[in-house]
């Protein structure tokens, strides 16, 4: 059994429903992350969680302990909010600080924590800011430090990268990653953004409409989706009907020939485009699926108009749901 | 396009015109003349007077001691009324939100007829009591309304976040949410205590026959001309509302910056 | 029974918002129907009301004296909100275009008079407009007069009183609207061929126009009501509504007929808001607190 179970959860508001039976193992010291489009619910789960919000049906199991009903601040977990929520009226060692003040540890033993928490941070010297004094990424370390600095079984992180821009998304991600394998913390991560997801997670649980679509490890999710919908969401599959049914086909693995070959496909190039250093190329197939196709650099003989055709090692069909 | 010069002037002109009635009274104060059409040198002796007039000072402990309590009760109520509303989701909710501004949306006139009236039915007898209520009512939306405005900007994340770091509710009250409101009951409850102390229509028909506030003084002998002591005692009066206002402006300012949602999210 | 106690505090607050309602309930709403029920009893022979229903206070109103004074109240407050306007307008659509550290300090200039007792500020125009007072002393050395123009106690008197009272309403509430507005709205018509004139009166005055029917709305009730100026400025000479109600409720001692006069002007006002809020869609007045 994991740290953290949650149990058939649902949670409606009037008469929507937010979540439906979401059933999770977690493992203690894994990075979880819950990935899908925003207004998936994926923020309600970790409010559930963080006991700021209760479901109306099923169980979070904390350690052992049902605490579906157990206010947040008895819960051995934190969370970093999205928008920091740093407190306006507090310096940075008092925002820190006050997890630690609330439990009455005494007083240097709260400078000394805080202190090992800025430095895990890299914030050393930071203590006397007020919050409207720091830059974005700043007060991003800062609500990790204060969160951190209780060494919570679980640490709850609502999109805390969004609101940076992309090149500090990078730097602060790789830190991130580098915490939670320092700390050996279990951490829940909430993104939208499908490469993050890939890039820090131990796991990741897509999710969909208040579901879970597929639990799995980066490589299952990216390279096994279970259904059409995964494998759009993450890495914008292919999808295309054959002989075998509904098969997904990464872009990367869509090759492309001037002449037939064995097995391949008749279809239409529409267009030739340019993006992050690699070329795509969309095509129609004759069923009218459209397949489009990446490469590093090649495909520049291909013109829109042109019949081409394309081809995939059997190994990188994946069948899925349709 | 060219830079005109006449905002400037026409919005100067204005602010002189403004200012200029109340500069008159403040220069008549000092002088010594007891006609005071004609300025025959300076002098402080009506200020004297006024310390030395039992009548004054007897209105001054009473406008004192009405603006205080009815800044404390408007404080009170407008405060923990705007804390309670932010949970209360229903229709109720806006009819008393309604009702409770009224006060400062009526002519005031007809708010002290009101008062006077209900009171003698209801068998209070007039006097400081009734006024504390009368000025509690006009307070109250001035609080409830600062209050209320800081409530809706806070982010409510951080109550949230409080809690999550292990704060009792009653202790994320003390250490978040009254704290970031503090700023705003501070300037609500200085300007509540400025309109206490300025009011004149309510009083007079609120107020019994022995209580008189020092504007109800000011009032009848305004009536009956213009005397120096009412320069001296209009300026003094003047002096103390600037400061007051100025004072709720900046502890109002204090920390306004802070706190906010963060309207820019991306 | 976990159940019931989680969110306790959160489901709870709301007993905070209780001496609120009753506060409000007591001294606010019932004062106010008790107003309504009073505006239907008989006025006793000598003190106070006897309960008996009546609509004779109301028929009362339609008598020619008080007609005329419902006449001149609203002549005056016609008059005066016609002065705030042109006054007030251009000052609070000029301020809204200054640089923004001058923003603040004009602005702070322009609030502290609200909270400065209207009554002391009406003061110094007594000092100004008295036989012999500053005005007509610098008129007569300016040689435009040649005797006094005793002004205290007229009908001008009173208007400058109410206008000045009055104007940092206008100008607060046309300020607000502009200050949101966005001036590149006004760029982008100057842009598509209007004149300077044409913008402002398709775009600016359009934009503003909630401040300034909230700015009139601020100024145009309240100068009924307003008995005090009448009374400081005009000497008992000029007989407004408030002055009216006032004089029945605290000299003829007859209630239910100033109750009823409260009532006609209460209905009045509402029909002003209910009006303001239709054509402006706006919930709030404009520039209010």
């Amino acid at each position: 059994m994991g740290i953290l179970q949650l149990n058939r959860i649902k949670k409606q508001f009037a008469q929507t429903t937010v979540l439906s039976n979401i059933q999770l193992d977690v493992e203690e010291g894994e990075l979880i992350t819950f990935l899908g489009p925003s207004g998936c619910g994926k923020t309600t789960m970790l409010r559930i969680i963080a006991g700021l919000e209760t479901p109306t049906e099923g169980s979070v199991i904390l350690e052992g302990n049902d605490v579906t009903f157990w206010e947040p601040e008895k819960r051995n977990l934190n969370m970093i909010f999205q928008n920091y929520a740093l407190f306006p009226h507090m310096n940075v060692f008092k925002n820190i600080a006050y997890g630690l003040k609330i439990r009455g540890i005494p007083k240097k033993e709260i400078a000394r924590q805080v202190a090992h928490a800025l430095e895990m941070v890299r914030l050393e010297g930071y203590e006397n800011r007020k919050p409207s004094e720091l830059s974005g990424g700043q007060k991003q370390r800062v609500a990790i430090a204060r969160a951190i600095v209780n060494n919570p079984k679980v640490l709850l992180l609502d999109e805390p990268l969004g609101a940076l821009d992309l090149q500090l998304r990078r730097q602060m991600q790789e830190e991130l990653k580098r915490l939670q394998k320092t700390l050996k913390m279990t951490f829940l991560y909430i993104t939208h953004d499908q490469e993050e997801a890939l890039n820090l997670s131990d796991r990741i649980a897509v999710m969909r409409d208040g579901r879970l679509e597929q639990v799995g490890t980066p490589d299952e999710i990216y390279n096994r989706p279970k259904n059409r919908y995964v494998a759009r969401f993450v890495g914008e599959a292919n999808i295309i009907e054959s002989q075998q049914g509904w098969i997904a086909v990464r872009r990367e693995n869509v090759q492309v020939s001037a002449s037939p070959a064995n097995g391949a496909r008749e279809a239409i190039v529409l267009e030739k485009s340019f993006a992050g250093g690699q070329m795509n190329l969309r095509m129609r197939l004759s069923d009218q699926t459209i397949v489009t196709a990446s490469r590093y650099g090649i495909n520049a003989e291909f013109e829109a108009g042109q019949t081409v055709f394309v081809y995939w090692k059997p190994e990188h069909a994946v069948s899925i749901e349709p | 396009m060219k830079k005109s010069k006449i905002p400037s002037i026409y919005i100067t002109i204005l602010l002189i015109l403004m200012y200029l009635p109340m500069v008159f009274i403040m220069v008549y104060s000092l002088n010594e003349n007891k006609l005071s059409t004609s300025w025959t040198g300076f002098s402080l002796k009506w200020y004297k007077m006024l310390w030395e007039d039992e009548n004054l000072l007897e209105g001054l402990k009473n406008s004192l001691i009405l603006g205080g309590l009815s800044c404390l009760g408007a404080a009170v109520i407008g405060t923990a009324g705007a804390l309670g509303m932010q949970k209360i989701q229903n229709r109720s909710k806006r009819v008393v939100e309604y009702l409770s501004t009224l006060p400062i949306m009526v002519p005031e006139i007809i708010l002290g007829m009101v008062f006077m009236t209900f009171f003698s039915l209801i068998g209070l007898k007039l006097g400081m009591l009734t006024l504390v209520i009368a000025h509690t009512a006009f307070c109250v939306p001035y609080l409830f309304l600062q209050v209320k405005a800081r409530l809706v900007g806070m982010d409510p994340s951080l109550e949230e976040a409080a809690r999550d770091l292990g704060a009792g509710p009653f202790r994320v009250f003390w250490d978040i949410t009254l704290p970031l409101i503090a700023p705003a009951i501070c300037s609500g409850a200085i300007l509540a205590f400025a309109m206490s102390l300025d009011d004149v229509v309510i009083s007079i028909f609120v107020t019994g026959a022995v209580t008189n506030t020092l504007p109800m003084i000011i009032y009848t002998q305004m009536k009956l001309g213009v005397t120096p002591e009412i320069n001296a005692l209009c300026t003094v009066m003047l002096g103390v509302t600037l400061l007051l206002v100025l004072i709720s402006n900046w502890v109002g300012n204090l920390s306004g910056r802070d706190g906010r949602r963060r309207s820019q999210k991306k | 029974m976990k159940r019931a106690k989680r969110g306790a505090f959160r489901e709870k607050r709301w007993i905070l918002a209780l001496p609120m309602y009753g506060f409000t309930i007591v001294f606010v709403a019932c004062p106010l129907i008790y107003l309504f029920v009073l505006s239907f009893q008989t006025r006793a022979d000598i003190w106070g009301v006897i309960p008996e229903a009546t609509l004779e206070n109301y028929r009362d109103i339609l008598e020619p004296v008080y007609i005329k004074t419902f006449v001149t109240s609203i002549q005056m407050a016609l008059l005066v909100t016609g002065c705030v306007i042109l006054a007030g307008y251009p000052f609070g659509y000029f301020m809204a275009k200054l640089p923004p550290r001058w923003k603040k300090n004009v602005m702070m200039l322009v609030m502290i008079p609200f909270w400065i007792s209207a009554l002391i500020r009406m003061y110094g125009w007594i000092i100004i407009f008295r036989a012999n007072g500053i005005l007509d002393r610098v008129l007569m050395a300016l040689h435009l007069i040649d005797k006094p123009l005793k002004l205290l106690y007229t009908y001008p008197a009173v208007v400058v009183g109410m206008v000045y009272v009055l104007l940092p309403f206008m100008i607060y509430s046309v300020y607000s609207s502009a200050e949101k507005m966005d001036w590149t709205l006004v760029e982008a018509a100057r842009d598509l061929g209007a004149s300077k004139v044409q913008a402002f009166w398709t775009v600016t005055f359009r934009l503003t126009l909630p401040g300034l029917l909230s700015g009139i709305i601020l100024t145009f009730i309240p100068s009924m009501g307003l008995f005090f100026v009448a009374d400081i400025l005009g000497g008992n000479k000029i007989l407004l509504i408030g002055n009216l109600i006032q004089e029945q409720l605290m000299k003829s001692r007859n209630w239910p007929f100033a109750a009823a006069l409260s009532v006609v002007l209460l209905i009045l006002t509402s029909a002003f808001l209910w009006l303001y809020q239709t054509v402006t869609r706006v919930r709030d007045l404009e520039g209010l607190l």
